[in-house]
């Protein structure tokens, strides 16, 4: 399984990624991680690579190599597009994030819904009502979850296992990822 | 015990079981976290060197002194230390010294793409090159086991795909490594011409026996399957070339300097075609052909960036490349409430041309600051700044660094500009840590590596003792304050320094302040050209995103109407 995650520097890709590794691995398949630091980390695009199953070699997914796009923005559901394969499915949150040139008028926001064919969840209005725009990420975990139809109580324990603070409202968001893909 | 590691946190990891003793680094993505994971075994001394060659000087005198030492850096961070690596190879070592050196193809996170693999060959350093976290722990031990049976310092190569790829580990314990004995050396240790002379011809000899005996190497690694096509790679690219041919034969190469060259030139005569599979520069390809070994690399793969799965796939099997969706870029920004923000606006404002140099201070070259004219290296905007004024003397130039970037290059530079007199004016952007990295400490934060106090660097009396004509500290939030020190400072034909101080927001949160808002905007845009990202224009007005804003009250202060406020 290759799953692509695509988001907005600041929203929680790699602790997505950790937990996905950690539920891969409570589900005993090989798993390899791939992400990018530094400039990245400042409001940037960001991209993280989850790859697992029975063997591994590179830990980057390629281009139309992504079995799921997971994207936490739809701009950048778009920007990585050219890496799903065929039959590859994109989950995006569907609250857009204008980039710098977009905020101050220099280029417009592209019509994401004409581009592109992707399964939306209202993930930043999820995570506001589990307590914090910060767990946006785990709303996606969730919606993920039910996308792919993984095991609902091994991807909470992963959680569990993952995540340092917030934990109530971190289960709640992935609660509502959960059920919002019904 | 098996865990998920980053192959930084893994070479951490594979120096403490190895019974390391020190490790001196200079931040640099993607090399910064295993200094960082170093830190956390209490039987290392880890710490930040405030550069490169300092770091590495570290490694050299504790190799020497007996103990097994580790020398971290980013790729661009060894020219910086290539000095000392050109005679450390001469002298050799006392106990095992690597020096991790991080590629950065792609330029994820640095100024260039330069390939580090051709320091090996220029220093005749031997050089290897894991393919995963578990490898990478393997390797660090091998190197120390080289380093001290070959007698030489080990270069030990990553690339921000390994570097920041995570697989699984297998953690083992710490072997102590007991002192190596120390005893007065002057031939080997002290390089003056005669004894020069005597270690170059050790260099030599090291090298012809390595290049013997890395044919038998188990690190370099022979996988027959179909004869068809014959691989020759390394690193990050091993793993790309296995997923995208699995069928293919492969040459894995676990040392990459010296090459073993006898054994691929053994293994192309098994594979009807060979292929040499490598980022950057066709550093393995030339010597294949300089050897007169037929093969093919570059003439397909070029010299740009990332070789992924794909391009593999693309090029090997005429496999349709994909291709991206044009759409609006997004670079990373200062954050909002970066205190660096102010201090560029009233530069643009002042229309300065600004010598910049390498930070998240950079980021002010981008659009709509758009105040930056260069940026080369470390260090480097004092010097440029002073070669800039003396070519023109009327020019309103400054040179822009930051703190940490200051104390590793910057102060010399400063020394120069006041010696040989061109009146420039210096900005420090004195956010108290090293922000781009990811708020590393350096000696004018106060705190060690380990996290211990220590004494802390004084920028204002460092820049006094160099002879600058004064010293302003300015709070970067005060954006009238800076413009009148600015422009008392350019008017003055001496050299003079604007500290402008104040915490990174990422560590500090201002006390007290309030997100903002705004009511009745004119829509003149003023505040957009802050470029702060908690500002967008929604149908022609400005609109603060409270979940974004820190209250940092710069838009505040451009506002023309007075139309933001709490
Ligand atoms: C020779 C070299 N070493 C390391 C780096 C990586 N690097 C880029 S900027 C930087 C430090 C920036 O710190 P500072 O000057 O305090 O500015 P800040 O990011 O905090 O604004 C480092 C370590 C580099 N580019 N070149």
């Amino acid at each position: 399984m290759n799953i692509l995650i695509v988001g907005v520097g600041g929203q929680g890709t790699l602790l997505a990624a950790k937990v996905l590794g950690e539920y891969a691995t409570l589900r005993g398949d090989e798993v390899k991680l791939s992400e990018v630091h530094g400039m990245s980390q400042r409001g940037g695009s960001v991209v993280t690579h989850v790859r697992y199953g029975k063997q591994i070699h590179t830990p980057v997914i390629w281009e139309g190599g992504a079995d799921v796009v997971l994207a936490f923005e739809p701009l950048e559901a778009l920007r990585y597009a050219h890496f799903l394969a065929e039959g590859g499915r994109v989950l995006t949150n569907q609250t857009p994030l204008p980039p710098m040139s977009v905020a101050t008028g220099l280029a417009e926001y592209p019509d994401v819904d004409a581009q592109l064919d992707a399964v939306k969840v209202p993930a930043t209005d999820l995570a506001l009502a589990a307590g914090s725009i910060k767990c946006v990420n785990m709303v996606m975990l969730g919606a993920l979850t039910r996308l792919l139809d993984l095991d609902y109580d091994t991807m909470r324990q992963a959680v569990q296992n993952s995540v340092k603070k917030a934990l109530d409202m971190n289960m709640e968001a992935v609660r509502l990822g959960y059920e919002a893909l019904k | 015990m098996k865990r998920l590691m980053l192959t930084n946190q893994a070479i951490a990891q594979g120096a403490w079981q190895a019974g390391v003793r020190v490790v001196s680094s200079y931040p640099g993505t993607p090399s910064t976290e295993i200094t960082e994971c170093t830190a956390k075994f209490k039987e290392i001394h880890s710490e930040w060197a405030p550069n490169e060659k300092v770091a590495l000087e570290v490694g050299i005198g504790a190799s020497m002194a007996g103990a097994r030492a580790m020398v971290c850096m980013k790729h661009v961070g060894l020219n910086v230390a290539a000095d000392p690596l050109f005679t450390a190879a001469y002298t050799g070592v006392g106990g095992g010294l690597v020096i991790v050196v991080a590629d950065d193809p792609g330029m994820h996170s640095s100024q260039n793409e330069q390939d580090s693999r051709f320091y090996a060959r220029s220093a005749h350093v031997p050089m290897i090159e894991p393919s995963d976290s578990a490898e990478a722990v393997a390797f660090v031990d091998w190197a120390y086991r080289l380093s001290e049976q070959y007698d030489t310092p080990v270069l030990l190569r990553t690339t921000t795909r390994i570097a920041h790829a995570q697989s699984m580990v297998e953690l083992g314990e710490r072997v102590e490594v007991p002192l190596k004995e120390y005893q007065k050396d002057a031939p080997k240790y002290t390089m003056l011409p005669a004894h020069a002379k005597g270690r170059h011809l050790v260099v030599e000899d090291r090298e012809n026996r390595l290049k013997a005996d890395c044919l038998s190497f188990p690190q370099n690694r022979v996988e027959m399957r179909d004869a068809k096509l014959g691989v020759v790679c390394a690193g990050a690219v091993y793993q790309h070339v296995r997923e995208a041919l699995p069928n293919a034969s492969v040459f894995k190469v676990g040392m990459v300097y010296p090459l073993p060259i006898a054994a691929i030139a053994e293994f192309a005569q098994k594979v009807d075609e060979l292929l040499v599979v490598e980022e950057l520069e066709p550093f393995i390809e030339n010597q294949l052909k300089a050897n007169g070994i037929a093969c093919h690399g570059k003439d397909l793969f070029g010299l740009q960036g990332e070789i992924t799965v794909a391009h593999i796939l693309n090029k090997v099997l005429g496999k349709a490349l994909p291709t991206a969706a044009k759409v609006p870029g997004r670079p990373p920004l200062l954050c909002a409430g970066c205190p660096h923000r102010g201090v560029y606006y009233v530069l643009r404002k002042l229309h300065c041309v600004v010598n910049g140099d390498i930070g998240c201070y950079t980021l002010g070259a981008l659009p709509p600051l758009s105040a930056v004219d260069s940026v080369v290296c470390m260090g480097a905007s004092i010097g440029m700044a002073h070669g800039f004024k003396y070519a023109r003397p009327d020019a309103k130039n400054v040179a822009v660094i930051g703190d940490s970037t200051f104390v590793h290059s910057g102060v010399t530079g400063l020394i120069n500009a006041v010696y040989n007199h061109s009146g420039i004016t210096l900005v420090i952007l004195d956010n108290r840590t090293t922000g781009m990295t990811g708020h590393q400490d350096h000696p004018a934060t106060g705190k060690t590596c380990m996290g211990d106090p220590a004494p802390q660097l004084d920028l204002e009396a460092l820049c006094l003792a160099c002879g600058v004509a004064k010293v302003d500290v300015v709070d970067p939030y005060d954006m009238a304050a800076c413009e009148a020190v600015l422009r008392d400072a350019l008017a003055d034909s001496r050299e003079r320094v604007v500290i402008a101080r104040r915490a990174c927001i990422m560590k500090e949160r201002v006390l007290d302040a309030k997100p903002l808002s705004v009511s009745d905007c004119r829509g003149c845009g003023k505040c957009l050209g802050l470029g702060c990202p908690a500002i967008v224009k929604s149908e022609g007005k400005a609109v603060i995103d409270r979940t974004q804003c820190v209250g940092c009250k710069l838009c505040k202060d451009v506002c023309p109407f007075g139309c933001i406020g709490e």
